[in-house]
């Protein structure tokens, strides 16, 4: 094989695992808009929040102590100790659990029956919103974060295909981040774990039913508020998934809720409603950037990344509106 | 008592369609005219123009364009600071290559570029609403954006990336360019929003807006009554961009002087822009400029409490800023999804009944 | 674009046909909605278009204006046959309509909604907006001089003002029907205007209704479920039933057919 088809593989390889991060924000997306109809645009910053305040409770960070060093001129910082990973992630879990019932109690309670487009600016608003108080609470510096995760090349994956290359031809085997890999499983592992909630349980089956239909849902006694609160705890457990695999792979920082983004165009690819949808959009998008840029972005200036996902988005909604999965929109006058 | 319309009488369908109904509004109106234009002018510094009077003004031009795209015609759109850097760009390219054309003009013309950008990017309207509209903008935003970063020809292969603005004169006084003094930058700029503003609100009071809010209302029955969808939205999204093509132009040459595309005209200033919107109230012209002074005026005013006068760090005040506006706009979609414009009105509803509202 | 409807009908004396469909056939990814379906409206009368629930008639008044392609059949409009045509299109050649779920623009006032239905009366272009006085505001002084004769017509002064998502209902039926009329069409539609009201509105609406046809000599293609009404208003009505025709003519003449009797009262299965 020559060098160039092993690096085309490779950039693919690559741009698949990519897809597979932007699915896990995506995932997020659908869960919120299936069950309550809101197109949330602060997943991508509950992924943020859910990673810092992870670190911060690893590292035994005091909430909002920029702010009381401010006010009152004390110097505190750290409670001095270390939290182990699992307990740090359980912790993290709780905030997130809270976070949705505050959401629902402050926010969507108030804006039932409101048009999906104010809900859309409302969830605007709740992205600036935590992302200052994420920023007040543990600082905004870029964090590191760690659990435990392998990280860097694999370097029995580069021994492995070094020698697939022609012989003579200089190759060194495929750089593939074993990040990437542990992120894969995970991904696969949420998903399933999603489905077998969602088909085999109480409260999954209630959720499929509100997603069918809110009205009939109400009427067989569901409770629209406890399910959007649990919908809300999951996407948020979701982003923290999210946010610990973005976080690892480059820091927890502002950009972290920019890349959720890009769930954008993948929602548009998988369509709103469809979980594979969001998987096989998130892999499409993240093949094609890579690829694009591999192949294309060298002539025309390079980071063709940050808009590639919205324009293949913008040609899809012009003919296709549905997405790939959606059924064809019938209008009825 | 003292605010009424008792005795206020129309006697034409012409006094009918006024701006202002009522005797006492008009005249605060053109109080507020003298006083912009005769009084600001000579008791304006610098500090007062580049913190609040020029962004006010200028922001307040987008605010008005994204209102009648997103308030008046009901598409939401995401790509405000995309489109505000074609119009800096124009401005740039039009003035390093015509340095004989009248600043105004170049300005004007900006817009007219602009608004031809805008059309391109709103063809997609036809096919698709809402959030899907709004997410197709957004490829305009990353794209533009990347665009003017990436082709030297845009910054006319300048080393830094940057583009800088080089003084235009009117009238023998500086508008551009370092040595332009506040007051004049001022009244250039106000010009030009009291001109824009009068224009926005001819085109939504009859014809033209009828059929841009009947698109927002409720496209269906638009189309039944002669509405054509696709001409009614294209006319809503160039006049939008020759607005915020204006306010980008206005924001590069008057206002910063120099700018680094990515850093000014991001997802932020986008943001910002809809911010003012939905602040100041959707669908009106007066809550354009409302919005546009009160998010200019709350950061200006933390800081102001905060860093000078409390001693706080600068960051911890950017983020209260954060919480604030986040929180401000879920508040207002919650209490009143009109936005300040519509309690403005309510209180002179209420005033106009007081003492005796019964 | 212009208001053509007045220019189509003018060759055309009360009594002769305004608009006919010819073997209509429409369906919808196989679920047929309408079979073979053909009738005529003539200058002047009130025509029902009636029919059980599903039967297929919102979708003929859908097929007239336009919302729909059948994948059969023809549709003459003032003696010349009409070509496939966009909705607003179909507007400027003056057919106006009303919905069976009441389609206001919820954002503005009684006024305001009625003024959009002279939308193809006028021509002002967007430079002429942008300056107002001049023909801008010329032109919309005289469409609201039309405009107040149809708010007096209706009998809806006091709420000229008042943003119609505010209104009750009835009165929501019946700006919207002003909203139709100001644009002063040839044929005009109307998908259940009396759905859900009281006896009063009812009259009322009635009222209104003959008062339109005579006063302006409109065509009206109306669609209704109350018979009493149907019976007293209407010169000739069509019955649909499964989106086949099963009867046409007279009051009376469909009162005593057969099948529409079956069709309202079921047939007995052997």
């Amino acid at each position: 094989m020559s060098p160039d088809f092993l690096n085309t593989i490779e950039v693919i390889l690559n741009g698949l695992m990519a897809g597979v991060m932007y699915s896990l924000v995506a995932l997020g997306f659908v869960l919120i808009f299936k069950a309550s109809g809101i197109f949330n645009y602060a997943q991508g910053v509950m992924a943020l929040f859910a990673a810092m305040t992870l670190v911060g409770f690893q590292t035994g960070q005091v909430p909002f102590s920029h702010l009381i060093n401010a006010v009152f001129g004390t110097s505190i910082h750290s409670f001095g100790w270390t939290l182990p990973a699992v307990v740090a992630v359980l912790l993290t879990v709780v905030v997130m659990i809270l976070f949705a019932i505050l959401v629902e109690r402050l926010v969507l309670k108030h804006l039932v029956n409101q048009e999906p487009i104010i809900l859309f600016m409302a969830t605007i608003g709740l992205a600036y919103f935590m992302e200052g108080m994420g920023d007040l609470m543990w600082g905004s510096e870029m964090k590191i974060l760690d659990v435990g995760v392998p990280q860097g090349g694999s370097l029995w994956l580069e021994e492995f295909t070094a020698g697939w290359a022609t012989e003579g031809s200089t190759y060194y085997g495929m750089y593939i981040d074993r990040l990437d890999i542990v992120a894969t499983v995970v991904a696969i592992v949420l998903v399933i774990s999603l489905t077998l909630f969602s088909q085999y349980t109480r409260t999954g089956r209630a959720l499929r039913a509100v997603a069918d239909d809110h009205q009939a849902a109400l009427s067989v006694g569901i409770s629209l508020r406890k399910i959007w609160v649990i919908v809300w705890a999951i996407a948020g457990i979701v982003a923290m998934v999210a946010g610990i695999m973005w976080g690892a792979k480059s820091g927890v920082q502002f950009s972290l809720s920019l890349i959720a983004l890009k769930a954008l165009p993948v929602l548009i690819l998988g369509g709103f409603t469809s979980i594979p949808g969001a998987i096989i959009g998130g892999l499409i998008i993240g093949v094609g950037e890579k690829l694009f840029e591999y192949g294309v972005g060298p002539l025309i200036g390079g980071a063709t990344e940050n808009w590639f996902a919205y324009v293949l988005a913008l040609i899809f909604l012009v003919f296709r509106p549905q997405g790939l999965f959606g059924d064809k929109i019938i209008e009825r006058v | 008592m003292f605010y009424r319309q008792a005795g206020d009488f129309k006697s034409s369908y012409r006094e009918d369609l006024q701006t202002f109904a009522l005797k006492q509004d008009r005249w605060a109106y053109y109080a507020l005219l003298v006083v912009a234009f005769l009084v600001v002018p000579f008791i304006i510094n610098d500090y007062w123009a580049s913190a609040v009077l020029l962004p006010f003004l200028i922001l307040a031009i987008a605010a008005l364009g994204l209102n009648i795209l997103t308030g008046y015609c009901g598409q939401v759109s995401l790509g405000t600071g995309g489109f505000m850097a074609v119009g800096a760009y124009a401005c740039y390219k039009i003035m390093t290559s015509a340095p004989d054309l009248s600043i105004f003009f170049v300005v004007l013309l900006s817009g007219a570029v602009t608004a031809l950008v805008g059309l391109i990017f709103g063809i997609p309207s036809l096919r698709i609403k809402g959030f899907y509209l709004a997410v197709a903008t957004l490829a305009a935003q990353f794209f533009l954006v990347w665009l003017f970063n990436k082709v030297p020809w845009f910054y006319n292969y300048s080393a830094s990336g940057q583009i800088s603005a080089p003084e235009r004169t009117m009238f023998g006084w500086a508008i551009t360019g370092p040595n332009a003094e506040a007051p004049v930058r001022y009244l250039f700029c106000i010009t030009i929003v009291v001109l824009l503003a009068w224009i926005a609100r001819n085109l939504t009071r009859g014809r033209i807006g009828r059929s841009w809010m009947a698109i927002r209302d409720m496209d269906i029955a638009a189309e039944i009554i002669g509405v054509d969808p696709l001409k009614t939205k294209l006319l809503a999204f160039a006049v939008s961009s020759f607005y915020i093509g204006v306010s980008g132009a206005l924001f590069f040459s008057v206002y910063l002087g120099a700018v680094e595309v990515g850093e000014v005209f991001g997802i932020t200033l986008s943001f910002l822009i809809l911010f003012m919107i939905i602040i100041g109230g959707l669908g009106s012209i007066l809550g354009s400029f409302i919005g546009a002074g009160f998010l200019v005026l709350v950061p200006v005013l933390l800081k102001n409490v905060m860093v000078n006068g409390l001693g706080w760090p600068t960051d911890i005040a950017a983020h209260i800023e954060f919480v604030i506006v986040g929180g401000l706009i879920m508040g207002f979609l919650i209490v009143e999804p009109h936005g300040l414009a519509q309690l403005w009105r309510l209180a002179k509803e209420k005033l106009l009944l007081w003492p005796f509202p019964h | 674009m212009k208001n053509h409807g007045t220019s189509l009908v003018s060759n055309i004396e009360p009594g002769q046909e305004v608009l006919s469909v010819q073997n209509i056939s429409l369906s919808f990814g196989g679920v047929k909605a309408l079979t073979d379906i053909s009738f005529d409206l003539v200058k002047g009368e009130v025509r029902a278009i009636i029919g059980p629930n599903g039967a297929g008639k919102s979708s003929m008044l859908n097929v007239i204006n336009g919302f729909y392609h059948p994948q059969e059949g023809e549709v003459f409009y003032c003696g010349q046959k009409r070509n496939a045509m966009k909705p607003h299109q179909i507007a400027h050649q003056g057919i106006a309509r009303t919905f069976q779920n009441i389609a206001l623009f919820k954002g503005m006032s009684t006024l305001d909604n009625i003024m959009t239905g002279r939308f193809t009366h006028m021509k002002t272009n967007v430079l002429q907006h942008a300056f107002w006085r001049g023909p801008a505001e010329q032109e919309e002084i005289e469409n609201r001089l039309k405009v107040e004769e149809i708010i007096d017509f209706l009998e809806i002064q006091t709420i000229r003002k008042t943003p119609v998502g505010r209104l009750p209902y009835g009165l929501q039926k019946r700006v919207e029907l002003g909203r139709a009329l100001a644009a002063e069409p040839v044929l005009l539609l109307l998908d259940e205007p009396m759905a859900g009201m009281n006896i009063e509105e009812k009259e009322d609406m009635s009222r209104f209704i003959l008062d339109v046809q005579e006063e302006f000599g409109t065509t009206i293609a109306l669609i209704e479920h109350d018979m009493g009404v149907v019976m007293d208003i209407s010169d000739r009505v069509v019955v649909l039933d499964y989106g086949k025709k099963i009867g046409d003519g007279t009051p009376d003449e469909v009162r005593n057919n057969q099948a529409v009797i079956d069709a309202y009262l079921g047939v007995p299965h052997e």
